[in-house]
């Protein structure tokens, strides 16, 4: 569990994080509503983003079609995005991808749904009258 | 303050590498995964300072602060994460209180030295006095 905690940097010296603190600041900092952070909270969101980078790639390649290949890939993340609860938040960033040819039909379909039910109404208003 | 797109994004080394130690020897990793992972790691940061912002609203204080940001990870169903975090926080506070006492050890040192220079009488001094 200690190795999680500390990394080295390139002088060989321990380290708490690898990831900029510099840079998770200005993302914590885009948060409208945030006014201030204090030293320790940027540390802690640092590392816990690094745990969290871990664990979404080992889930994911562990639920994965990409096992048997020994390969992580866009599909597996998607998968997890949208199976998972923890990372549901991700789905929006991480949709799962279809072929355009198929996105077309779905949408060709949808038109043709969408008319047949125009037709069915304009139908029963003149059964009414 | 407008942010450039990139400014939002960690850098694709320090993630890669934490990707690479994370899964088994020999896994490749596809060029999407790691800029997809790269992106949900952008994204958590933003929903972990939201969240963490809300706990400390509810204590009424400003800043942002570890407690805030352990809560929230409760609350992001990130219970998991809570041990190894705590152990980082007092690892980074006895890293800090070492920092502080040596950088006061120092200063110590250096009005010490000052001291044992007496006024007027320099090494050099004496040792005039001496040859004659």
């Amino acid at each position: 569990m200690a190795d999680l905690v500390v990394g080295r940097d390139k002088c060989g010296e321990q380290r708490l994080v690898s990831l900029p603190l510099s840079r998770i600041r200005v993302i914590m900092k885009s948060s409208p509503e945030v006014s201030s952070i204090n030293q320790e909270a940027l540390v802690l969101t640092a590392k816990a983003t690094e745990l969290f980078v871990q664990d979404l790639a080992t889930y994911s390649y562990r639920h994965g079609s990409g096992k048997e290949k020994r390969a992580l890939t866009y599909h597996d993340l998607s998968n997890t995005a949208e199976e998972s609860e923890t990372f549901q938040f991700l789905a929006d960033i991480l949709p799962k991808k279809i072929l355009a040819s198929k996105y077309l039909k779905m949408l060709k379909e949808k038109e043709e749904e969408e008319e047949e039910n125009e037709n069915n109404n304009d139908e029963s208003d003149e059964a009414e009258s | 303050m407008a942010e450039r797109p990139e400014d939002l994004n960690l850098p694709n080394a320090v993630i890669t590498r934490i990707i690479k130690e994370a899964l088994p020897d020999g896994v490749n990793i596809s060029k999407e995964a790691r800029s997809a992972i790269s992106r949900a790691a952008s994204v958590f940061v933003l929903y972990a300072t939201s969240c963490a912002n809300n706990f400390a609203m509810k204590g009424k204080r400003k800043t942002l602060n570890a407690s805030d940001v352990l809560s929230a990870m409760e609350e992001m169903e990130f219970q998991r994460f809570v041990t190894p975090l705590k152990e980082a926080l007092e690892a980074y506070r006895r890293e800090q209180k070492g920092k502080k006492e040596a950088s006061e050890q120092k200063k110590k040192d250096k009005d010490r030295k000052t001291d044992s220079e007496e006024p007027g009488q320099s090494l050099w001094q004496k040792s005039q006095e001496d040859q004659n």
